[in-house]
């Protein structure tokens, strides 16, 4: 746990230390969220974190699934930052009430389906409104001005402040410097003179202000750390929200978007394929819900079916399973398929390899 | 002290975290409550939140693949 430092804090702040101020700091994991909490931190500030679940989150879902990355390490990264920080933290599931951040984006989609400045308000808001319930003063950011093309741009910067509620009340340390003075800044709570001016997309300002903290482990999220800066993600949430005519979305839609093979032979069902043990066994967790398809004669995937099916339906999606076994090449393959509570046996053709077109890989 | 058990079976991180932290909300300090699992991620997450907030981890065992952590409620504070 890193040390707090506070002997270099100027006499007129130790008073107002003796009220301490509290923030609520938004910890996403990452570097920069890091860093803002910790600057709060060295000018004698309370602070506790805050993250919030949509269900989006990039939180090694893929890796707690997969039967090959089981052995890897796992841990929540805002957790884990929280804990370097000396700070708590709190994490809020706020799957439902995203559901209207991402179907109804005021500020609309940037490059895939990520809603960054509709999103960034919410959370903003959220942390505010949990500030206000709990008694603390104001909101920390890692927002650094040019860092993001859609969220973190210089004139984004009041829209989330004015969107979110916190208005004067948030704080983004990291380029406090370039923004006008906020609340915290006037009254003394913090001193401005120790915030700083990042601006743009270089790192090096913050690499080097974590080595002065003697951080030197920190997560380094490689494409956001959200699954709808994904375009391959994005096209399977669009396919789902086309076929059900309106974009509603549960837990378990937007979990299993995450894992498997999803093809579309037909318009009124996809098949979920597993890819390995690991996503077959996650997939078993639902069988019930769906229409479930697994190879007997030969070792293979277990699929699930998502929509509806007549005979003919099951058919064709057994052979498409067929193909993802051991038994691609063999004439004929055994497929269980329990549809409805019922179990029936198919003897199938696998299909070929050029058989599948490509426009049924979501 | 009372018992409790927890079902976070099927869940993927944080989603176990987030259910121990609500049900923690509503026991009293010094009651027990099991999570139980089946995100190996738990048995990190869970004893680094139950750290920062002052409850204690008292067991951590794994059956037929799922994970049971025993929890006891430290004294919340606000």
């Amino acid at each position: 746990m890193l040390a707090r430092d506070t002997s270099n804090i100027p006499e007129h702040r130790q008073r107002h230390m003796a009220t301490t101020r509290k923030a609520v700091a938004l910890i996403s994991g990452g570097l920069d969220s890091m860093l803002a909490a910790r600057t709060m931190l060295e000018q004698g500030i309370h602070v506790e974190g805050i993250n919030f679940f949509t269900g989006f989150c990039v939180e090694g879902h893929t890796h707690a699934i997969r039967a090959k990355d089981r052995a890897r390490p796992k841990r929540n990264n805002a957790l884990w930052a929280a804990e370097q920080l000396g700070i708590r933290l709190h994490i809020i599931d706020v799957i439902d009430e995203y559901k209207d951040v991402l179907t109804k984006p005021k500020h609309g989609y940037g490059a895939n389906l990520n809603p960054c400045l509709d999103c960034k308000g919410f959370m903003v808001g959220k942390a505010y409104q949990w500030m206000t319930e709990n008694g603390f003063d104001f909101v920390v950011t890692g927002e650094v001005i040019g860092q993001r093309p859609m969220s973190q741009r210089k004139d984004t910067m009041p829209v989330i402040a004015r969107e979110s509620g916190a208005g004067d009340l948030l704080l983004r340390p990291l380029s406090a410097k370039l923004l006008p003075p906020t609340r915290p800044e006037r009254e003394g709570w913090v001193d401005r003179d120790k915030l700083f001016d990042f601006n743009g997309r270089n790192r090096k300002p913050q690499m080097a202000l974590a080595a002065a903290h003697g951080i030197t482990d920190y997560a380094q999220p490689a494409g956001g750390c959200c699954f709808l800066t994904d375009a391959t993600y994005a096209r399977k949430l669009t396919d789902l929200w086309q076929v059900r005519g309106s974009k509603e979305y549960e837990l378990d839609d937007i979990m299993l978007l995450k894992v498997g093979r999803h093809l579309r032979p037909r318009p009124h069902f996809k098949l979920i394929i597993g890819r390995e043990e690991g996503e077959n066994n996650f997939l078993e967790g639902y069988r019930r819900q769906f229409t479930c398809l697994r190879p007997i004669s030969h070792h293979g995937p277990l699929a699930l079916l998502d929509g509806t099916a007549d005979e003919s339906d099951l058919q064709l999606a057994a052979r498409v399973t067929a193909r993802f076994s051991q038994g691609r090449n063999a004439a004929l393959v055994q497929v269980d398929v329990v549809h409805q509570g019922v179990t029936t046996r198919l003897d199938v053709q696998p299909f070929a390899e050029d058989e599948i077109p490509h426009e049924w890989y979501i | 002290m009372t018992r409790h058990t927890l079902d976070a079976r099927r869940l993927l991180c944080p989603m176990p975290v987030i259910r121990t932290q609500n049900k923690i909300k509503s026991l009293a300090p010094g009651d027990i409550v099991e999570v139980v699992c089946t995100d190996p991620g738990a048995t990190n997450d869970i004893p680094a939140w139950c750290r920062m907030h002052g409850h204690a981890v008292i067991a951590t065992e794994t059956r037929s693949g799922e994970f049971i952590i025993t929890v006891e409620v430290g004294k919340i504070a606000g």
